[in-house]
């Protein structure tokens, strides 16, 4: 696998892989081929396209804020098995992400979450002091930066839309979409 | 009976022995309706095997950092089904 099969929670996996298989319930082919198909095209690069075709096109901005559905399917990113929402970035609102009761997350779209996503103090402290959270990332927002925490409890998963760097006229979406950090999609960063 | 954006509701006590996905620090707040995000299964429901399951709608709900905290500036959304909440 990927190096993490030494851990004890990828033991604990297993044995609960080999209980499903053992109850006929699964198989380790069916397993591989989900996480394969989970993972093969999973990739913050996804929500970054969508994020660059946004700040250079206002009716896909529009959409993305409407139906972010309906938007990822756009780019070619369809049958997400979530539906997403996407949060804006103003000048007087920075949005982040969390999952308080585990670890949910638009994985195809930014890819496999990180460690500290899905650990206990990140989970818990986020809803309680963001602005402490967000300054030990390096994001230092000015007081009068108002910050919204959405906790990701239903089937919605969440994405933020970054405000577009100043400076950047001169780039198109490929160059801009390069800008955009897995971070800056679920708000520990600025872009 | 729905909740338009814009309503006040409190999210309702009360400590299930099954699953469920109002989270402990909401409940017995009050928060404002941001959005309805659609209609889905109760996972409450879905999490014992009830089949059907209920479904219903689901909302985004908004709280201050101070109500659920006593102190903080910024605000908490969290998504919460139909039958977690109560008019105030």
């Amino acid at each position: 696998m990927t190096g993490h099969d030494d851990l004890p929670t990828a033991a604990r996996a297993r044995q609960l892989e080999e209980r499903l298989i053992a109850a006929g319930l699964t198989s380790d082919d069916e397993i591989d081929e989900f996480l394969t198909r989970l993972l093969a095209l999973a990739s913050p690069v996804n929500g970054a396209r969508m994020v660059a075709r946004a700040w250079t096109d206002p009716h896909y901005r529009d959409l993305l804020l409407f139906d972010g559905t309906a938007a990822a399917a756009e780019l070619g990113f369809e049958r997400l098995g979530y539906a997403l929402r996407v949060v804006a970035n103003t000048e007087a609102t920075h949005n982040v992400i969390v999952c308080t009761l585990c670890s949910c997350y638009p994985v195809s779209l930014l890819g496999p979450s990180p460690g500290w996503y899905k650990s206990f103090a990140y989970r818990s402290r986020t809803v309680r002091e963001p602005r402490v959270v967000l300054a030990e990332f390096g994001l230092m927002l000015p007081d009068e930066v108002a910050i919204s925490v959405w906790d990701s409890t239903s089937e919605a998963r969440y994405m933020v839309l970054p405000a577009r760097p100043t400076g950047t006229d001169g780039l198109a979406a490929d160059g801009l979409a390069a800008l955009v950090t897995r971070n800056g999609l679920i708000g520990t960063a600025l872009v | 009976m729905s909740y338009p954006a814009g309503s006040t509701v409190r999210v309702r006590t009360g400590d299930p022995d099954h699953h469920t996905r109002a989270p402990r620090y909401v409940r017995g707040h009050t928060g404002v309706i941001i959005a309805a995000l659609g209609h889905w299964a109760v996972p409450d429901d879905s999490a014992r095997g009830i089949d059907p399951p209920r479904v219903e709608t689901c909302y985004a709900v908004r709280f201050s950092a101070a109500d659920l905290w006593g102190s903080g500036d910024h605000t908490v959304t969290v998504d919460l089904w139909e039958s977690y909440l109560d008019r105030p």
